[in-house]
C-alpha cells in the first residue's frame, strides 16, 4: 500500500495542481513532499514491502536513492514556492504539475523491479522535466529543451532496445521474464553473449540519461538554461534515477559473473567523464554550465566506484547520495544569485558576499561540499573510491586524485571571484522584498548543507547496513 | 506464412533504403507509413494463432504507425511550412553506401548471436539494420522533420527486435510504441516553434548559441 502511495499521490497531485489556483498549488507542493518523505520514513521501519506480485517492490538500493529523490524535491518544492513569486512567466500551474509528476516518475523508477516498468518510470521523468527547462519561454531555454529532447529520447530507446535484449537473454523457466530477484537468482542460467549485449546498450541509454562523457553534450546547455532548480533537481535526482537503472542491470551482471567484461567499461567512461569535466571546468566562463561539467564529474565517479568494485561500490551509493545533496544545494544557491544579478556569466558578477550575504556564503560552503573537501560528505566517498582505485592500480589512482585537484581549482578559481571583492552591477530589487525572498529562497540550501555536513560527520546505523547490502549487490563489500 | 512474413521484412528493409535514398519529404513519409503497415502485420504473419493480444497489437501498431504518424508529419510540413527537400548533409549515394554497410553489419551480427524460438532467421537482422539506417538519417539529416523520420525508423527496429519476444513476455513489445510519445511530442515541437532545422530557426533566426 504504502509503495502505490508513494508512486500515485504525486501523481494525483500533478493532476490536482492543474486545477487549483497558484496559492493552493504552493501548499499542495509542500504538502505532497512532506507526504511523500513521512511515507519514505516508514519503509526504513518496516522494509521489504512488495506489490503486484513483486513488480513494485523495495529493497536497500532503491531504498537509499528514493529517500534522496524525496528529501531533494522536498527542499526544490520549497525553494520553487518562493522562486515562481520572483520569476514566472506562465503562472507557474504546468510548473507545478510537472514537478509532481518528475516525482510520481521518479519514484515508480526506483521501487520498479520489472525493467519494463523502470524503463516506463524514466521515459516519463524525461518528459515530466522538459516543460520545466522551458520555463523561461526564450529562444535560448528552446535550444536546450529541444537539444535535451532529442538526446535523451535516443538515449531511452537504446534502454528499451537493452531491456529486449535483457529478456532475450532469459531463457523460459529461468523465473519471471524481467523482474530484478528472479533474473539475479537464476544469472547463470543468463546466455552470457546477449546479457553483454542488453549491457552496452543499456550502459549508452542510462548513460545519457546520467550524462558520462562522451554522452553528455545536452547537459551543459540543459543545466546552463534550465532554471537552477530545475538543474539542481535533475543534477540531483534524474541522474540518480538513471544511475540506478544502470545500477539494475549491473547486479545482474555481476551475480552472471560477467566482471571480466563489465568492470573495463565502466572504468573507462568513469576516467573518460573526470577527464572531460576537468578540461571543460578550467575554460568555463558561466557558472551554470560549469556545475553542469561537475554532474558529468561527479556521475563519471559514480560508475568508475562500481567498474573498481570491492568498496568502491560502497563509495559509489554513498556518493549518488552525497552528490545528490551537495548538487541541488549549489544550485540552489547559484540560482538566489542569478536571480538578484539577472546572469550567470562569472565575470559579470562580483561581491556577492557583499550583496547577498547569505547566499554568498552558502556559495562558499557549497563549494567545499560539491568538490570533496573535508569534513563533507562527498569527501567520505571520493576518498573510498579512491582507495578502491588503489587496490586495482596505482596509475588510476595517480589520474583521479589529479583530476580531482583540477577540477578543484578550476571550481574554486571561479566561485571566489564572484564571491569577493565590490559589488558589481546596480541592484535591480527594492531591498525589503529583496531580503524577505533572500530568507524564503535561503532556507533550503542551508537545510541541504546541513545534510551534506551531517553526512560527513556521521552515518546512520540503518543507513550504512542499506549501503553494505546495495554494495554487496554491486559487487563489492562494505569497507 | 514464414514466406510472407519474410517478404514483408524484405520490404521493410526496402522502405529504410527508399528513405535513405529520396530527395522528397512526401517519398520519405510515404516510405515511413508504408513501414507502419509491414510492422503493424508482422504479429498476423509471425504468430497465425489469432488471440487478442496479437489482433490489438497488430491494429493498433497500423493505426498508430501507418496512420496517425504519417498523417501528424504531413500536417506539420503544412503548418510550419516546411521546404519539401531532404537537405542531407552527407550525399545520396554516400548514405546508400552507409545503408548497404549497415546491412553487411547487420546480418554479420545476427549471425553471431545464439537466439532460441525464433520464426525467421531474418527477423533480428532486418530489426538491426533497421535501427542503424534509423541512427544514420537521424545523424546525417539536417531539417527537425527528416530526423523525426530517423527516430521513427530507429523505434521500428526496436518494435521488430521486441517481436521476437512477444509470445514469451507479456507487454513487452507494447511498451515500445511509448517511444511514439517522443515523436508525437517532436512533431507538436516543429509546429508550435517553427523549429526546421536541427536545433535552429524560429522564424529566421538561428539558434545555435549554445556552445563551449
Amino acid at each position: 500500500m504504502v509503495l502505490l502511495a508513494l508512486i500515485l499521490a504525486p501523481a494525483l497531485a500533478a493532476a490536482l495542481a492543474y486545477l487549483l489556483p497558484a496559492v493552493g498549488r504552493g501548499v499542495l507542493m509542500i504538502g505532497t513532499a512532506l507526504v511523500h518523505v513521512a511515507l519514505v520514513g516508514t519503509l526504513w521501519v518496516t522494509p521489504g514491502e512488495q506489490a503486484f506480485g513483486g513488480w513494485i517492490a523495495e529493497d536497500p538500493l532503491g531504498r537509499v536513492i528514493l529517500t534522496l529523490v524525496s528529501v531533494l524535491f522536498l527542499a526544490v518544492a520549497h525553494y520553487a514556492v518562493g522562486y515562481l513569486r520572483v520569476e514566472n512567466p506562465r503562472g507557474g500551474r504546468a510548473f507545478a504539475s510537472c514537478m509532481l509528476g518528475f516525482l510520481a516518475a521518479a519514484s515508480l523508477v526506483t521501487l520498479s523491479h520489472h525493467f519494463a516498468l523502470l524503463w516506463i518510470g524514466l521515459e516519463t521523468t524525461t518528459l515530466a522535466v522538459a516543460p520545466l527547462i522551458y520555463h523561461r519561454h526564450d529562444r535560448r531555454s528552446l535550444e536546450a529543451v529541444w537539444k535535451y529532447l532529442v538526446l535523451s529520447s535516443v538515449g531511452i530507446a537504446f534502454a528499451l532496445l537493452g531491456v529486449f535484449l535483457l529478456a532475450t537473454a532469459q531463457p523460459s523457466g529461468a523465473g519471471r521474464p524481467l523482474v530484478l530477484e528472479d533474473m539475479i537468482l537464476h544469472a547463470r542460467a543468463l546466455d552470457p553473449m546477449w546479457l553483454r549485449t542488453a549491457f552496452v546498450f543499456m550502459l549508452i541509454g542510462f548513460g545519457t540519461k546520467m550524462g558520462l562523457a562522451p554522452l553528455h553534450s545536452w547537459k551543459p546547455d540543459t543545466y546552463g538554461e534550465a532554471p537552477s532548480l530545475v538543474g539542481g533537481l535533475m543534477a540531483g535526482a534524474l541522474t540518480s534515477c538513471a544511475f540506478l537503472g544502470l545500477a539494475r542491470v549491473l547486479s545482474i551482471c555481476f551475480a552472471a559473473q560477467a566482471d571480466a567484461f563489465v568492470r573495463p567499461a565502466l572504468i573507462a567512461f568513469g576516467i573518460f567523464s573526470l577527464v572531460i569535466a576537468a578540461a571543460f571546468i578550467v575554460v568555463q566562463g558561466d557558472i551554470k554550465r560549469l556545475l553542469a561539467y561537475s554532474s558529468v564529474e561527479h556521475m563519471g565517479l559514480l560508475v568508475l566506484g562500481v567498474g573498481l568494485g570491492g568498496v568502491g561500490s560502497y563509495g559509489s551509493v554513498l556518493h549518488a547520495l552525497n552528490n545528490g545533496f551537495a548538487k541541488v544545494m549549489i544550485f540552489l544557491a547559484v540560482g538566489n544569485v542569478v536571480l538578484a544579478t539577472g546572469t550567470s556569466i562569472a565575470g559579470d558578477i562580483h561581491g556577492v558576499l557583499r550583496r547577498l550575504p547569505v547566499s554568498g556564503v552558502l556559495l562558499v560552503v557549497g563549494l567545499f561540499a560539491v568538490t570533496g573537501s573535508p569534513p563533507f560528505g562527498m569527501f567520505i566517498s571520493e576518498f573510498t573510491i579512491i582507495n578502491a582505485a588503489l587496490d586495482a592500480s596505482p596509475w588510476v589512482a595517480a589520474a583521479v586524485v589529479i583530476l580531482l585537484a583540477v577540477i578543484f581549482v578550476g571550481i574554486a578559481a571561479m566561485i571566489l571571484e564572484m564571491v569577493y571583492g565590490a559589488a558589481s552591477a546596480p541592484e535591480h530589487r527594492d531591498e525589503p522584498a529583496r531580503s524577505e525572498e533572500r530568507m524564503r529562497l535561503a532556507f533550503a540550501p542551508a537545510a541541504l548543507a546541513v545534510i551534506v555536513l551531517g553526512l560527513g560527520l556521521y552515518l546512520p546505523g540503518p543507513l550504512a547496513e542499506a549501503l553494505s547490502s546495495s554494495a554487496a549487490l554491486l559487487g563489492g563489500r562494505a569497507p | 506464412m514464414t514466406s510472407l512474413s519474410e517478404l514483408a521484412l524484405l520490404l521493410v528493409v526496402l522502405s529504410n533504403f527508399v528513405v535513405l535514398g529520396t530527395s522528397r519529404l512526401s517519398a520519405c513519409i510515404r516510405a515511413i507509413a508504408l513501414q507502419g503497415l509491414l510492422l503493424g502485420a508482422l504479429p498476423f504473419l509471425l504468430h497465425p494463432v489469432m488471440s487478442v493480444h496479437t489482433v490489438s497489437l497488430g491494429i493498433g501498431t497500423a493505426v498508430v504507425k501507418a496512420g496517425i504518424l504519417p498523417w501528424f508529419l504531413r500536417w506539420a510540413i503544412r503548418e510550419a511550412a516546411v521546404r519539401r527537400e531532404v537537405e542531407p548533409r552527407i550525399g545520396y549515394m554516400a548514405s546508400m553506401i552507409l545503408g548497404a554497410v549497415a546491412l553487411a553489419i547487420a546480418f554479420g551480427v545476427a549471425s553471431a548471436l545464439p537466439l532460441e524460438l525464433v520464426e525467421t532467421d531474418l527477423l533480428v537482422p532486418v530489426a538491426l539494420v533497421t535501427v542503424m539506417i534509423g541512427l544514420i538519417v537521424l545523424t546525417t539529416r539536417a531539417k527537425a522533420i527528416t530526423q523525426v523520420v530517423g527516430y521513427l525508423m530507429l523505434e521500428n527496429g526496436i518494435y521488430l527486435f521486441g517481436l521476437t519476444q512477444s509470445q514469451r513476455v507479456p507487454f513487452l513489445v507494447e511498451i515500445a510504441v511509448l517511444l511514439d510519445v517522443f515523436v508525437g511530442v517532436f512533431i507538436m515541437g516543429i509546429v508550435v516553434f517553427h523549429i526546421n532545422r536541427e536545433f535552429d530557426s524560429i522564424s529566421s533566426e538561428r539558434l545555435t548559441e549554445l556552445r563551449d
